[in-house]
């Protein structure tokens, strides 16, 4: 009877992990790319490696990976000039056929070369733009130092040489000067040498200068009006240009072999003005022309850029293709004719005929002689976990695989966490002021869902719009409380009518301190609005919250338990069911599914009585008088049945299960010594997951360690996860005793003033109180209190959590940072 | 505070002793050196490498590659390493960093004069410089025509300079002279960079103890085979020992007087932490004395990481990487010149 009820019930996708199988395939050389290519398309198949113990460069296509390598170098070498030149990504790649891999290549190749060259070329002209340009700086400026010294040097003319012998610089300078404007064709050994350097290193420089000829020089600067590129870096540098004065051949030597050790260029200035004149012309109009050329340059590569910036798009996702399909094809063993590529892996049992279909059309593209062989065969090792999800269901499975991937095919617990986990977040964030605050959240996240999508969001920005259906679950359900708690912001409302009670007085002073009567009907929906800040609030609500986060706890753990049957009945294991299920079920209703009768008993039936007396004497003294506290006919026995029940519960789920494992096994293994010999080989026949799962070591001890761990954690964890879930209780509370401080205390004493600025003031404390205390912080606690209780307390009822995930090649999930 | 390091070490060096137990955790291991020796063509390197931390430096290479390519860009990790960390360390931690490139400074100083003695190029030269060691005036070294005048315009500005004092000569320079420079401003680093550290006290002075008074010996053994038959004296040889170590002094009296290599491996035998070193040779043999002696010191630097709260772990990485570095380059030479057997030579497996 119960057993055709439970298999009437109708199937749920997600309850299941889908059915996997291993398959083979055999594919001819030559349809072997196109075929793995398609299954990419597909992507639902998961290649394992066979070539695990082989080294990457060891592999069969070795040199298509380093070949796609080279070419993503080449595109990111593109996409890196394409941004240095600061050109837009075009938001409309163009539709262009297919081209073939080989083709790419070389159009790469060729695409770099003309770069490269262009690069170079332009880098050329810079270099000589930029000596040209240099040499302008220094004429302009070392001219102006050369004209300047001269005027002084003629008034100073008279000076004697023993100014000379003084150290007094700044006079020796202007009589060097002097002296070599005067002398300047004679060989009084006083020259100079003009040059420009790097605003950075002039310090150094002049120091070093100044050492190396040890004082005997004169250094004059003056920073350039331009600022000139760096070919290299290709950045804006600012540069001084400098003339020193010296005197002396070996000084000479030096003095260009440090310009040198400082990159700094020198040129040379002629003293003449009429000269100067005539090569400053020269040199304008020269850098004109090289100014007209460099520009042309750069329109060129610009060109040159935009058109591979067209097809850059699809040509990084064609390559990256590339790349995927031939660490696939490495993955895939030779067979002995070297004809065939042999490769194994999983794939669901509904994606069968889509493979087939694929692997057909890429025999039939390919003109391949000889089609693909495409089998199911055994695999020792468990089959991957695949939930088949959509944009709603996701975020949920993400929250159970955060704790541990389902193993195949065991029920899985976030069909339940869809509702639950908002759920039990809500009774901990009850106020539909602050959900419909959520709510709006959650909507600006869902209606603006596609254009999120393709945009690359910040690590907060990516979580919350992961989540964005639970949080929409989570502030439908937050309104749903807190209109059941009534509160508003922690403002109560008279939305369902009028309120049951009113004051004892009509100035209503002594609501706190004796509280009120009831005069009419209870209120209909929820919290009566006026018990706000009357005597009963407190004591209420507490007995109410606390009451329901045990019921709630209670009734979660329960399925969690009946999870462990259907688990139990899936896998086929009635010794899971009879000796693990039953007595757990029994000893967690004998204690805590009759408190929660008690609770609702009480509920019902408006008692008086004490429930805590009731169930700690249930323990002390089970065979005494209730008395008052007594809330039904029959309880006494009733007590005394369930406590009993407790009691053989435990040693029922301790020991049978250990021996009657120990008793299978050696009835399994006797006088099969040699029926092993038989099964070594390959027998089709039998069934596999039967008979290769038993040859394990029976280890009684570990076992029976095993079984005693579980039983007394669950014994402990009955009375423990029950306390635990009085978190939704304590939260609560916090969450709307927070509110009403930032309601009364900033936003009701502020209001209190007849002052403008301290009611804005107190409106924009209150404000962000609301924002980041109640609405971030809160939240974040409710979040991951939910999230305990259902990774802790509901999930170790049933769920094992050791599985993997299914993982299929697919083009799809091809992601930018695989590169 | 001597001995309660593990009280506030964390304070300042804390984060950074993750950082560099992290990057040690990047180093190649054994099986990472098989698969390399395997290797056909400088390409399967790189397309090793990418699966190692050197991946993001090499992913960017031109194909056909050099060996020179990939070491200058392994090189270039270990220096963006080195200056992230010095980047974020303090007092007196951030002198220890300091204290670990002068070495390299000491190299390229030479490397540049003795470049400029035989009029190479000064770029070219500098291409040549470790990173580590460069410090701003670098090119202006080629200026310098003797010793006072190398002080006196370049490296008074260097931390060098201190270690200079022992060795201004007006002599010009000369081969000869610029090793025996080397040596001496070797000398004066080590037993700087060794008081430095007795001065910090605390496991820091322990280790760092051990490991540079084994880089002081085995500078005494390679300073001593390397004099014998130079017309360098036997007091100016005893100079250039460092006066810490296990050698000093009596090993230095005897290293002194040795007249060839069996007899420095007299000496050494007499010492228990040496005599294992010298066993794996053969009479007369200096040739694998290199490798025997960075064995030991790859086994003394790895020891360093076995305990925490100290500086030495710093050095070791360092040091550690450049063997690294060391191994690549043997590594891709052999394959770059089909020298495959010979690859075991000179690699030292670190782990």
């Amino acid at each position: 009877m119960e057993r055709r009820f439970v298999d009437n019930l109708p199937p749920m996708d997600l309850m299941r992990s889908e059915k996997m199988t291993s398959v083979q395939l055999i594919i001819p050389v030559e349809s072997a790319h196109r075929a793995v290519s398609y299954l990419g398309e597909v992507g639902l198949l998961q290649f394992r490696d066979l070539n695990a113990d082989k080294s990457p460069f060891q592999r069969t296509f070795v040199n298509q990976v380093k070949r796609c390598a080279e070419m993503s170098r080449k595109l990111r070498f593109f996409k890196d000039q394409i941004s240095k030149a600061s050109l837009l990504s075009s938001a409309h790649p163009v539709i262009q056929s297919d081209i073939e891999l080989e083709e790419l290549e070389r159009r790469l190749a060729e695409h770099e070369n003309e770069l490269m060259e262009m690069n170079a070329n332009g880098e050329k002209l810079r270099l000589s733009y930029n000596e040209l340009l240099e040499f302008k700086l220094v004429l302009q400026k070392a001219v102006g130092f050369l004209v300047s010294s001269g005027s002084h040097a003629v008034s100073e003319r008279e000076l004697d040489e023993n100014v000379y012998s003084k150290d007094d610089y700044v006079e020796t300078a202007s009589l060097l000067e002097q002296e070599m404007r005067s002398g300047r064709s004679d060989q009084s050994g006083l020259r100079f040498i003009s040059g420009i350097i790097c605003k950075s290193k002039v310090l150094r420089f002049e120091r070093i200068l100044f050492r190396a000829t040890r004082g005997n020089m004169l250094f004059n600067q003056a920073s350039a009006d331009e600022e000139i590129m760096d070919p290299v870096s290709s950045e804006m540098v600012e540069k001084t240009v400098f003339v020193v004065f010296f005197s002396g051949e070996q000084a000479k030597t030096k003095i260009l072999k440090i310009c040198e050790a400082f990159g700094a260029n020198f040129y040379p200035v002629p003293e003449d003005i009429t000269k100067q004149r005539q090569i400053t012309r020269e040199v304008s109009s020269r850098l004109g022309e090289l100014e007209a050329t460099l520009d042309a340059g750069m329109r060129h590569r610009n060109k040159a850029l935009a058109s591979i910036n067209i097809h850059l798009a699809k040509w990084i996702s064609m390559v990256r293709r590339e790349k995927a399909v031939y660490d696939i094809l490495n993955m895939l063993n030779f067979d002995v004719t070297k004809k065939c590529l042999v490769g194994e892996g999983w794939c669901p049992i509904f994606a069968k005929n889509q493979i087939q279909a694929a692997l057909q059309r890429a025999t039939f593209d390919s003109n391949s002689q000889v089609g693909i062989i495409f089998h199911v065969m055994d695999a020792v090792e468990s089959p991957p976990t695949y939930f088949r999800t959509n944009k709603f269901t996701n975020a949920f499975q993400e929250i159970v695989d955060a704790y541990g991937v389902a193993r195949y095919q065991e029920a899985n617990p976030s069909v339940y966490t869809v509702v639950t986990f908002p759920f039990l977040f809500a009774v901990m964030f009850g106020d539909w002021g602050h959900g419909i605050c959520l709510l709006l959240g959650a909507l600006v996240l869902i209606a603006r869902e596609s254009k999120l999508g393709t945009r690359k969001l910040g690590s907060f920005m990516e979580m919350l719009y992961g989540g964005r259906y639970v949080l929409l679950l989570m502030s439908l359900f937050s309104i749903y409380c807190g209109l059941i708690y009534n509160e508003f912001f922690s403002v109560p409302f008279h939305i369902f009518g009028g309120s049951a009670y009113k004051c004892r007085e009509t100035s209503c002073g002594d609501a706190k301190t004796t509280g009120l009567v009831k005069y009419q009907d209870p209120y209909p929906f929820g919290v009566d609005p006026s018990w706000r800040g009357s005597r009963s609030e407190l004591p209420f609500l507490n007995s109410l919250k606390m009451k329901m986060s045990i019921l709630l706890g209670v009734a979660q753990m329960n399925l969690g338990i009946i999870l462990s049957y259907f688990n139990g009945r899936f896998f086929g294991s009635s010794l899971d069911i009879r000796y693990q299920f039953v007595p757990q079920m029994i000893f967690l209703n004998s204690l805590f599914g009759y408190l929660s009768l008690l609770i609702i008993t009480k509920w019902c039936t408006g008692s008086q009585a004490d429930l805590y007396h009731v169930i700690i004497y249930m323990f002390l003294s089970p065979t005494d008088d209730l008395g008052e506290n007594q809330l039904f006919w029959g309880q006494r026995p009733l007590q005394i049945i369930l406590l009993l029940l407790a009691l053989i519960a435990v040693p029922w789920m301790l020991f049978p299960k250990p021996f009657i494992l120990k008793r299978l096994h050696t009835e399994r293994f006797q006088g099969r010594t040699y029926g092993i010999l038989g099964t070594s080989e390959m027998d089709l026949e039998v069934e596999p997951d039967s008979e290769r799962l038993h040859y394990e070591d029976f280890n009684f001890s570990e076992v029976f360690v095993h079984q005693m761990i579980h039983s007394i954690e669950f014994v402990l964890g009955a009375v423990s996860n029950t306390a635990s879930y009085l978190r939704l209780w304590a939260l609560s509370l916090a969450h709307s005793e927070l509110s009403t401080v930032f309601y009364e205390k900033v936003l009701l004493l502020a209001w209190g003033y007849d002052n403008i600025i301290i009611r804005l003031v107190g409106l924009a404390v209150f404000a962000f109180a609301t924002a980041f205390i109640l609405l971030m912080m809160e939240t974040l606690s409710a979040f991951l209190h939910a999230l305990r209780l259902h990774w802790v307390e509901f999930q170790n009822k049933f769920y094992h959590g050791d599985g993997y995930k299914f993982r299929p090649f697919s083009f799809t999930t091809l992601t930018e940072d695989e590169d | 505070m001597y001995g309660f390091e593990a009280l506030t070490f964390n304070v300042h060096a804390g984060y950074l002793e993750a950082i560099v137990r992290g990057h040690r955790a990047g180093l190649l291991t054994a099986a990472d050196y098989n698969n390399l020796c395997q290797c056909e063509t400088l390409d399967d390197i790189k397309m090793h490498l990418s699966a190692t931390e050197y991946g993001p430096y090499l992913q960017n290479e031109p194909s056909p590659l050099h060996t020179t390519t990939i070491v200058e860009k392994c090189t270039l990790k270990l220096v963006e390493d080195y200056k992230h960390m010095l980047c974020q360390a303090t007092e007196p931690l951030s002198t220890f960093l300091e204290y670990i490139t002068y070495g390299h400074m000491i190299d390229n100083v030479v490397l540049i004069v003795t470049g400029t003695l035989h009029e190479r190029d000064v770029q070219e030269l500098l291409e040549k410089c470790h990173p580590l060691g460069m410090f701003d005036s670098i090119a202006t070294l080629a200026v310098a025509q003797n010793m006072r005048e190398l002080y006196r315009l370049v490296l008074v500005d260097t931390p060098l300079a201190p270690y200079f004092s022992e060795c201004i000569t007006s002599e010009d320079l000369d081969d000869m002279n610029i090793e025996i420079m080397r040596n001496t401003l070797y000398k004066a680093y080590l037993e700087d960079f060794y008081r430095f550290c007795q001065k910090l006290g605390g496991a820091t002075a322990e280790i760092m103890s051990d490991l540079l008074s084994f880089e002081a010996d085995r500078r005494a053994v390679n300073i001593s085979i390397n004099s014998i038959g130079t017309e360098l004296t036997r007091d100016d040889r005893k100079k250039l020992y460092s006066n810490f170590g296990l050698l000093h002094p009596y090993g230095h009296e005897e290293l002194a007087v040795c007249e060839d290599i069996d007899q420095v491996r007299g000496v050494m035998e007499k010492y228990p932490p040496y005599q294992s070193i010298f066993s794996k040779l053969s009479y007369g043999e200096s040739q694998m004395l290199d490798k025997a002696f960075y064995e030991e010191e790859v086994k003394r630097l790895c020891l360093a990481f076995e305990q925490q709260f100290h500086y030495g772990v710093f050095f070791a990485y360092m040091r550690l990487r450049e063997q690294e570095i060391r191994n690549l380059m043997w590594i891709s030479e052999c394959v770059a010149q089909n020298q495959k057997s010979r690859v075991h030579d000179s690699v030292v497996f670190i782990f």
